[in-house]
């Protein structure tokens, strides 16, 4: 699976990428993480409020750090 | 289920908030300390503002927590798109308090905006309105100074960001968005609503304060020591010389210093509480939280990335202005 953080590198972009990765590894389930820095990039993906977060090429959550249930639902809804 | 933990969750707050002035005083009785002593004044004024304070802040966070859930930057924006400046300055401006924002977004957000065809000037109201008059910052000045510095605050706040957009907008700036942003394709300002339900939004309101207070707690407890410890060590008017009404200078400084400070309102909290408490004047201790909390070279920094030295220099100038006029006018009224 293929996710990516779209995030300028504020605190909450990192807490984003480590709860991921986080439960990822308690689920087993194999992620490749990216984070995606450039303003340019972000904003190409129709974001405005960042930390988001993008499976697989579509974007699933904006703004905020999304909680644990959301990121397992991610994981088991696309493994 | 959610909504029933909830409805306890409040019932337990109201109880809690009317027992807290008694049981700061039988906290204090059991001190080896006198009441009617400074100390002991001291102590029972930390130990009631405190907890009211905190219990306050928790409340109002929990119910924006709520309301920021019907107001996603994707609506505000499709709310504003397409109108003519005027009025939208007065929404976007109003609209700032209600939208989440964290100030690491500030620049996605200008971008989504301004693509999605929300006027700049309007973009700015938003822009100057949202990290200034927001809940935090609302009720922190309501729980420690009263509700009249409070609406006080908004009022201005609310003055400073319509106008000070609405300038913007006069000037007619487009030209010194950087080039990469104007060429960027215009999007359209559609949006849809994911069918969020009532117990998300509850959701929401807790973590709002799992995270917001969790975050300002320290500042807090920090003004509210402060506040305390001043009280008898400093001489009542030990600023009224330097920062009281009589020294017109003091507003232009208040803001200069305010500039490279950067922090959020309730950062900023302990030492508005320090200065009003010793005399300073009110528009002055207003004009340098606005400084602060809206103008810093951080987010000048970030937002160079999108706009020309041109246009940065002129939004700094309108909103130093702006907050000027502010505490002059409040200095001169009050």
């Amino acid at each position: 699976m293929d996710i990516k953080v779209l995030g300028t590198g504020c605190a909450n972009c990192k807490n984003t990428i480590a709860l991921i990765d986080q439960v990822a590894k308690a689920r087993g389930v194999s992620v490749t993480l990216e984070k995606v820095e450039e303003l340019r990039a972000i904003m190409g993906y129709g974001v405005m409020s960042t930390p988001g977060v993008v499976i697989n090429g579509k974007v699933v959550h904006a703004g905020g750090v999304p909680s644990r249930d959301k990121i397992e639902q991610w994981l088991t809804a696309t493994a | 289920m959610l909504y029933v933990s909830w409805c306890r969750t409040r019932v337990a707050w109201l109880a809690l908030y009317q027992a807290l002035a008694p049981a700061s005083e039988a906290l204090v009785a059991t001190l080896p300390v006198d009441r009617a002593s400074h100390l002991g004044g001291a102590l029972q004024f930390f130990f009631y503002d405190t907890p009211k304070v905190l219990m306050l802040l928790t409340g109002v966070v929990f119910v924006m927590g709520m309301i920021n859930s019907y107001f996603t930057p994707e609506r505000t924006r499709a709310l504003l798109a397409g109108r003519t400046e005027g009025v939208a300055n007065v929404m976007a401006a109003s609209l700032g308090i209600v939208t989440p924002f964290c100030s690491c977004s500030a620049v996605p957000l200008f971008i989504g905006f301004v693509q999605a065809g929300v006027p700049l000037g309007v973009t700015f109201s938003f822009l100057i309105s949202a990290p200034m008059v927001n809940e935090v910052a609302l009720t922190l000045l309501f729980g420690m100074f009263g509700w009249k510095v409070a609406l006080l605050y908004m009022g201005l706040g609310l003055s400073v960001a319509i106008l000070a957009g609405w300038t913007i907008g006069r000037l007619k700036m487009e030209a010194y968005l950087e080039d990469w942003v104007r060429d960027m394709p215009k999007t359209s300002a559609q949006f849809e609503d994911a069918g969020v339900t009532l117990a998300d939004r509850v959701q929401g309101g807790f973590a709002a304060v799992r995270e917001i207070v969790g975050k300002v707690w320290p500042y807090i407890l920090g003004g509210i020591a402060l506040g305390a410890l001043i009280h008898g060590y400093v001489p009542e008017d030990f600023m009224v010389s330097f920062m009281g009404k009589d020294a017109w200078w003091s507003v232009p400084l208040a803001v200069i210093i305010g500039v490279p400070m950067y922090t959020n309102a309730a950062g900023v909290i302990p030492i508005v509480q320090a200065l009003l408490a010793k005399g300073a004047a009110l528009g002055t201790v207003l004009a340098f939280m606005m400084s602060v909390i809206a103008l810093s070279l951080p987010e000048m920094i970030i937002l160079r990335k999108v706009l020309k030295i041109r246009l940065i220099a002129t939004f700094v100038a309108v909103v130093a202005t702006g907050i000027l006029l502010v505490g002059f006018v409040f200095n001169a009224v009050l």
